[in-house]
C-alpha cells in the first residue's frame, strides 16, 4: 500500500524576492465567477465615468505673441520644439517642455503667411505678406549677432503658403500659382497653374513625396505632380477649402477643411465622391492636421473650438475649447501622437493632450494593464445607452451649443423638405444623392 | 522596262494634239524599241526635248502634257507588280490613303490630355499602397514608430569579433587560445586538424572512413549482443555458459601447464586462493534461504532431497583441504551440477499440484460472484458507516502486512546458483501476483481459507485507518496465528458492536465472505440495537415531515403555483382583436347578434407568439415582459459593425477581464490597437516600412506582451484600481 502525501513544489508559492507579489493561485472555472457580463458592465460604466472625471486635456498656454498666431510648424527632429508665425510678422520658436519661447525673430512685415521646417530640422522657411520667402537657421545667432535670414527670395506676387518637400531640398509656395523651388535657386524650378486664382495652401504628400495638393479660393482642390510638373485633377466643392492635409500612413488619402463647417476626406484616386464627411463644427474649419498614426486628425475652426475626428467616423470624438480661446487659426498634432497644439487669434498657443483622460508620464505595468482593460471595456460596451451617454457627453460653450442645435434643425428641415419633394414628384425624378457626393460640384480633368 | 511602259501609256493621250508624221515617227520608234526589247537587252532611253517650252521639268520629263493634270490612280494603275517599283507603289498607296493633317489641339485641350494621362499614371502608382493601407486598417495592433530596431539575440560571431581582451588574464587566455589556434568562431576544426584532413587523399580518406564505419558497426553489434546476453534470465543458459567457461579455463590451464609451468603454477595459486575464499564463506552450506526452503520440502520431495545432498557434497568437496588432484573431481562435479537443474526444471510442472503455495490461488471471479450472492440485510447495509467495521478491517490489513513480511523473509534474496532457484523464483512471482497471505509453511492447510486481497485501483483505507493501524501494530505483533485470531476478534467485535461484521463485506470486496464466514457456522446473531437506532433516526425525519405538513396544512402551494402559472400563461397570450360592428350589412338592434359569418370575418386571430421559455419547466415562471428598469441599460438595435444580434450578444458575453481569463489571454484580449512609444517621433510610412509592415498584424498580441513579460504576475487584478 502506498501512502500518498500532499506535496507542493516550493517554486509555486515561494517568492524570489521580498518585492515580488504573492502569487495567488486562480481557478478560472466559470462556475466560480458568475455574472461575468453584469460585472464587466459595471466595470465598464465605472471606467467610462472615471474617464470623464480624469478628462483634463488642457496642459499649457504659450503666450508671448503680440498678434494672432497665423501659422505653426513642427520640428522634424525634436519633439519639444515648435515654431509659430504671427500676424505681425514675428516668428517664435518654443520649447514645449519648458513651455517658454526660446527665440523670437521679426521675419516679415505684415503677416507671416506660412512657415515650414526643412526635413533635417536645421533651418526653416517663412513666407510673408511682403512678398518674400525667407530661409532661417534653426539656431539663433550668437550673442550680439543679428537675426538674419540665410536666404531671401523676393517674389513678384504675394505668397500665401509654403510647404517643404519631405526628403529633398525642394519647397513649394503658393499664391497666384504653385511654385516649386530649389533651395539653391532664386527662381522657381517650375510653376504649376490651372486657371488664374489665389491658392491658399499647398501641401506635399508625405509618402509619395512628389505629389502636392493645393486648395484655391475658387472652391477647388487641385492635385499636382511635381515630377511631371503638371496638375493632375481638380475637384470643385460647394464652398472654399481652407487647407488640406495628407494622411501620413495612407498615401492616397487627404482631408480638406472646408468653409461649410465640414471636413472632407478624399481618396485621390476617386475624387468624384469623398470617402467621409466629417461634420461637427459649427463654423468654417480653418486648419486640419493628421495624427502621425494616420488614424485621427485634429481640426481647428472659426467657432473657437478644436475637434478630434477619427478618420473613419463622421463625427468628432473630442472637442476642446476654453473660455479665452478665440478663433483657432492653426493646429498641429505632435509627432509622438500625444499632444495637440493650437494657435488662435488671441495670440496664444495652447497645448492639449490628444487623449483627454490619459495619464501623462511613466506608467507602472499594472497601471498600464488596468488602463488597457478599461479601454477594452469601454470599447466593448460602447453601444450600451448608459455608457454611450456618459462617454459622449461634452460641455460646449453656449454659442457653439446653440449654433449646433440650429444647424441640426436646419439640416432636419432640409431633409424633410427633400423627403416631401421626393414624395410629391415622379418616382426616380429626384435621385437620392448621398452626403458624400452632395457637396462635390464637379471634378475637372 | 516598266518605265517604258509608263511612257507608252502616256503617249496616246499626249499624241492627240501632235502632227501625223510625228506620230508615225513615234510609232516607228516604238516598234524599234519593242524589237530591241525582244532581244532581251534592257535599254533606257531618255526622251529628248525637241522644242523650247516654258515649263521645264527638272526630271527630264517632256512637258508635252503640261497643261493636263496628272492623276495619281492613273499612274498607279499602270504600275505592274515588279520588284524594283514595289516600294514606290507602296509609298504612293500610302499617300493616297492619307488624309490631310488635322489642326493641332488648342492649348487647353492638350493640357487636359497631359493632365489626364499624368493623373492616370499617378493614381496607378499610388494604388500600390492599397494593400499596405488595408492591412494597417485591419491590423489587430499597430506599433509605432514602424521602424523598430530588432531586439534579437546577436549571433555569437558578432559578439566575439566586437569583444576585445582587456584585462591581463583575458589576454593571457587569448594568447593561449591563439597559440593552439583554437577556433573561436564558426569553423569547428583547428588549422592543424584541417591540415591533417588536407594531407589525406580522397581515396585514402574514403577507405579509412569505410574502415572506421565497419569497425564502429561491428562494435555496436558486439555491444548489442553482449547486452542481449546479459539480459538473458535463463538459469540454465548461465549454467551452461559457466560450465563452458570453466571447461575452457581448464583446457587453457592444461595447455599452460605444458607450455609454461611457471604461469601454470601462478594460475594454480589463484585457483587455490579462490577455494580458500570459498571455504571462508558460507556458500554451499545449506544455510541460504533456498537451502532452508529445500530443507522443508526435502521431507516430501525426493528431488529436493537430491538437490540438497548435491549441494552438501559440493560443499564438502570445496572445503576439503586437498591441494592438486581435486581438479578432475571438480570437473565431474561441475557436470553433475549442470545436469541437476535440468531435471528439476522438468519436474516443476508436476510439482505444482502438490505445492501448498500454489494451492492458495483462488479465482477472483468466484469471489466476486460470492460477493454478489451474499444475502445482505438492508439494515446492515444502512449501518455501514459505523466505526466498528474499520477495526476489523485494520486488523486484516495488519495481518496482511505481517504475512507479507514473512514471505519476503522467506523468499527474499534467493541463492543464485541453488538447484531449485527457478522454482522458487516462480513461486515468488506467483506470491506477489496473488498477494497470497498464507502465514507460512507451518500451516499449509489454512492457506486457502485466509482472507485475500484483490488488487484494485481504489484506495481501501483512509489515512485515519492507517494511523489507527500504526497504533495497534505493536499490540498485535505477537499474535502469530493470524487468521483465526482475527476472525475470532472480528466476530467478537461484531457481536459487541452489534452486527458490524457484515458491513465490511461491501466495503472491502477482497475478503471472500464464503471463505471467511464458512457458511452457517459464522452466521452472526445480530442484536436489534442498531436497528433501533436506525428506527429512531427515521422517526425523527418522519416527525419533522409531519410538523411541516401540519404547519402548511391549509395551503396547497403546488396547486397554487400551477394556477398562477396558468394565469400568467393566459395573460401572456396575444388576444384576438374583435372588429365586429353590429348593424353593418344586416339588421341591428337589441337581441340581434351579428351573424356568425361576420363574426368570423372580423375577428382577427392573433399569430401565436413564440413558445414560452418556461414551457417545459413546471416549477418556474419566466416572465417575458420587458423590464423597464433593465431596458435603460440595454441596447435597442444591433450596432453597426455587427450584422446579427447573436454576433453582438456573443461579443458581449465573452468576458475579457483577468477574473475569467488567464494572464496571457487577458493581455492578448486587452492589447491596445495602437501602441506608441513616448518620446519617439513617428515618421510617415515609407516604402521600407511597408514591406516589414506586412508582418505587423501577424505580430498581433505578442508585440503588446513584449514590454511587460517580467511583470506578468503583477497584472493579477488591475481592475481594482479603476473601481
Amino acid at each position: 500500500m502506498r501512502v500518498k502525501v500532499l506535496s507542493r513544489n516550493p517554486d509555486d508559492y515561494i517568492r524570489e524576492t521580498k518585492q515580488d507579489l504573492q502569487r495567488v493561485p486562480r481557478n478560472y472555472d466559470p462556475a466560480l465567477h458568475p455574472f461575468e457580463v453584469p460585472r464587466e458592465y459595471v466595470r465598464a460604466l465605472n471606467a467610462t465615468k472615471l474617464e470623464r472625471v480624469f478628462a483634463k486635456p488642457f496642459l499649457a498656454s504659450l503666450d508671448g505673441h503680440r498678434d494672432g498666431v497665423n501659422c505653426m510648424a513642427k520640428h522634424p527632429q525634436s519633439l519639444s520644439t515648435v515654431l509659430s508665425g504671427a500676424c505681425d510678422g514675428e516668428v517664435k520658436i518654443w520649447n514645449l517642455t519648458k513651455r517658454e519661447c526660446i527665440r523670437t525673430l521679426q521675419a516679415h512685415e505684415g503677416f507671416v503667411r506660412g512657415i515650414c521646417t526643412r526635413f533635417c530640422g536645421t533651418s526653416f522657411f517663412t513666407v510673408g505678406d511682403d512678398k518674400t520667402v525667407k530661409q532661417w537657421k534653426m539656431e539663433g545667432p550668437g550673442y550680439g549677432g543679428k537675426e538674419e535670414p540665410l536666404h531671401t527670395i523676393l517674389g513678384k506676387t504675394l505668397y500665401t503658403g509654403i510647404d517643404h518637400h519631405w526628403k529633398e531640398a525642394v519647397f513649394a509656395t503658393c499664391g497666384h500659382q504653385v511654385d516649386i523651388w530649389d533651395e539653391q535657386r532664386n527662381s522657381p524650378i517650375c510653376s504649376l497653374t490651372w486657371g488664374v486664382d489665389s491658392i491658399s495652401s499647398v501641401k506635399f504628400n508625405p509618402i509619395e513625396t512628389h505629389l502636392l495638393g493645393s486648395c484655391a479660393s475658387d472652391r477647388n482642390i487641385v492635385l499636382y505632380d511635381m515630377r511631371q510638373s503638371t496638375p493632375l485633377k481638380k475637384v470643385i466643392l460647394d464652398m472654399r477649402t481652407n487647407t488640406l492635409c495628407w494622411n501620413p500612413m495612407e498615401a492616397f488619402i487627404f482631408t480638406s477643411a472646408n468653409e461649410d463647417h465640414n471636413l472632407y476626406t478624399f481618396d485621390m484616386r476617386f475624387l468624384d465622391s469623398s470617402v467621409m464627411v466629417h461634420m461637427d463644427h459649427v463654423s468654417a474649419v480653418l486648419d486640419v492636421d493628421y495624427s502621425p498614426t494616420g488614424k485621427e486628425f485634429v481640426s481647428a475652426s472659426f467657432d473657437k473650438s478644436v475637434r478630434i475626428f477619427p478618420v473613419d467616423k463622421g463625427h468628432s470624438r473630442e472637442v476642446y475649447h476654453t473660455k479665452r480661446m478665440q478663433h483657432v487659426i492653426t493646429v498641429k498634432w505632435t509627432s509622438d501622437n500625444k499632444y495637440i497644439l493650437c494657435g488662435s487669434d488671441e495670440m496664444n498657443i495652447r497645448l492639449w493632450k490628444a487623449n483627454a483622460s490619459e495619464k501623462l508620464g511613466v506608467l507602472v505595468p499594472r497601471e498600464r494593464a488596468a488602463m488597457n482593460y478599461n479601454q477594452k471595456l469601454k470599447e466593448k460596451f460602447q453601444h450600451h445607452p448608459q455608457i454611450k451617454r456618459i462617454a459622449r457627453h461634452r460641455h460646449l460653450p453656449k454659442p457653439i451649443y446653440n449654433q449646433a442645435k440650429e444647424l441640426r434643425i436646419m439640416r432636419e428641415a432640409r431633409r424633410r423638405k427633400e423627403l416631401n419633394r421626393r414624395k410629391h414628384s415622379k418616382p426616380g425624378s429626384l435621385p437620392f444623392v448621398s452626403e458624400k457626393k452632395k457637396h462635390i460640384v464637379a471634378v475637372v480633368k | 522596262m516598266a518605265e517604258e511602259d509608263l511612257f507608252r501609256s502616256d503617249h496616246p493621250v499626249s499624241a492627240s494634239e501632235d502632227e501625223g508624221d510625228d506620230n508615225e515617227e513615234r510609232r516607228h520608234h516604238r516598234l524599234l524599241e519593242a524589237v530591241s526589247s525582244l532581244a532581251g537587252r534592257k535599254r533606257r532611253k531618255l526622251t529628248e526635248r525637241t522644242e523650247a517650252s516654258l515649263q521645264v521639268s527638272e526630271f527630264n520629263l517632256s512637258c508635252e502634257g503640261a497643261r493636263e493634270k496628272l492623276v495619281l490612280p492613273e499612274l498607279l494603275g499602270s504600275i505592274r507588280a515588279s520588284s524594283s517599283l514595289g516600294i514606290v507603289k507602296k509609298q504612293l498607296n500610302r499617300v493616297k490613303q492619307k488624309k490631310s493633317v488635322e489642326l493641332p489641339l488648342s492649348k487647353q485641350e492638350s493640357e487636359r490630355v497631359v493632365r489626364e494621362a499624368a493623373y492616370n499614371k499617378t493614381s496607378k502608382a499610388v494604388a500600390k499602397w492599397e494593400q499596405v493601407v488595408l492591412q494597417n486598417r485591419r491590423a489587430e495592433q499597430l506599433v509605432f514608430p514602424l521602424k523598430q530596431e530588432q531586439m534579437g539575440v546577436a549571433p555569437i560571431e558578432e559578439v566575439l569579433t566586437s569583444w576585445k581582451a582587456r584585462t591581463p588574464l583575458e589576454q593571457e587566455i587569448f594568447s593561449l587560445l591563439h597559440k593552439t589556434q583554437q577556433p573561436v568562431t564558426d569553423p569547428l576544426l583547428t588549422p592543424l586538424e584541417e591540415a591533417s584532413l588536407r594531407a589525406m587523399s580522397l581515396e585514402e580518406a574514403q577507405l579509412r572512413r569505410a574502415e572506421l564505419q565497419k569497425a564502429r558497426a561491428l562494435q555496436s553489434y558486439y555491444e548489442a549482443k553482449a547486452r542481449r546476453k546479459k539480459k538473458i534470465k535463463s538459469k540454465k543458459y548461465h549454467r551452461v555458459l559457466q560450465k563452458g567457461r570453466s571447461r575452457k579455463a581448464l583446457k587453457e590451464f592444461e595447455v599452460l601447464r605444458k607450455l609454461d609451468p611457471e604461469a601454470a603454477l601462478k594460475k594454480l595459486e589463484e585457483i587455490e586462493k579462490s577455494r580458500i575464499e570459498e571455504r571462508m564463506g558460507l556458500r554451499h552450506q545449506n544455510k541460504g534461504k533456498w537451502a532452508r526452503s529445500r530443507a522443508i520440502m526435502a521431507k516430501y520431495n525426493l528431488e529436493d532431497r537430491k538437490a540438497m545432498q548435491e549441494q552438501l557434497a559440493r560443499n564438502k568437496e570445496l572445503t576439503q583441504k586437498m591441494p592438486m588432484e581435486s581438479e578432475g573431481e571438480e570437473e565431474g562435479d561441475m557436470a553433475g551440477e549442470g545436469l541437476l537443474p535440468d531435471s528439476i526444471n522438468e519436474v516443476q510442472p508436476s510439482m505444482d499440484g502438490a505445492n501448498p503455495w500454489m494451492l492458495g490461488k483462488p479465482s477472483s471471479e468466484a469471489k466476486d460472484s460470492g460477493m454478489q450472492e451474499d444475502p445482505k440485510d438492508p439494515r446492515e447495509s444502512v449501518a455501514q458507516e459505523d466505526a466498528g467495521s474499520e477495526m476489523s478491517e485494520e486488523e486484516i490489513l495488519l495481518q496482511d502486512f505481517e504475512q507479507r513480511r514473512c514471505t519476503r523473509q522467506q523468499t527474499g534474496s534467493p541463492e543464485p546458483e541453488g538447484a531449485g532457484e527457478a522454482e522458487e523464483a516462480h513461486l515468488f512471482v506467483e506470491l506477489l501476483s496473488n498477494v497470497q497471505t498464507g502465514p507460512g509453511v507451518e500451516q499449509p492447510a489454512q492457506g486457502p481459507e485466509e482472507p485475500l486481497l484483490s488488487e484494485q485501483l481504489g484506495r481501501r483505507c483512509t489515512l485515519e485507518e492507517i494511523d489507527a493501524l500504526g497504533q495497534e501494530e505493536g499490540a498485535e505483533e505477537q499474535e502469530r496465528p493470524w487468521p483465526t485470531r482475527t476472525l475470532q476478534k472480528s466476530e467478537e467485535e461484531g457481536c459487541a458492536g452489534g452486527g458490524h461484521t457484515a458491513k465490511k463485506a461491501p466495503k472491502q470486496k477482497m475478503i471472500n465472505l464464503q471463505a471467511v464466514l464458512a457458511g452457517e457456522s459464522h452466521v452472526i446473531q445480530c442484536p436489534a440495537q442498531p436497528v433501533s437506532v436506525q428506527n429512531e433516526q427515521e422517526d425523527e425525519a418522519a416527525d419533522q415531515r409531519l410538523v411541516i405538513k401540519e404547519a402548511f396544512a391549509g395551503d396547497d402551494v403546488i396547486a397554487d403555483f400551477l394556477r398562477e402559472k396558468h394565469k400568467v400563461e393566459q395573460a401572456g397570450k396575444p388576444q384576438a382583436i374583435n372588429l365586429v360592428l353590429p348593424g353593418w350589412g344586416e339588421w341591428g338592434g337589441t337581441g340581434l347578434q351579428p351573424s356568425a359569418r361576420k363574426r368570423k370575418r372580423f375577428l382577427i386571430k392573433p399569430v401565436p407568439g413564440p413558445p414560452r421559455r418556461d414551457q417545459h419547466l413546471p416549477h418556474v415562471i419566466i416572465s417575458q415582459q420587458r423590464n423597464i428598469l433593465a431596458a435603460a441599460h440595454q441596447v435597442n438595435e444591433v450596432p453597426f459593425p455587427f450584422e446579427h444580434h447573436q454576433q453582438f450578444e456573443q461579443s458581449i458575453r465573452a468576458p475579457v477581464g483577468p477574473t475569467w481569463n488567464t494572464q496571457r489571454a487577458f493581455q492578448k484580449l486587452t492589447a491596445p490597437r495602437i501602441l506608441t512609444q513616448p518620446g519617439h517621433i513617428i515618421q510617415p510610412i515609407s516604402a521600407e516600412d511597408a514591406s516589414p509592415q506586412s508582418t505587423v498584424p501577424t505580430r498581433g498580441g505578442s508585440a503588446a506582451l513584449a514590454p511587460t513579460p517580467q511583470h506578468s504576475r503583477h497584472h493579477q487584478r488591475p481592475h481594482k484600481k479603476a473601481r
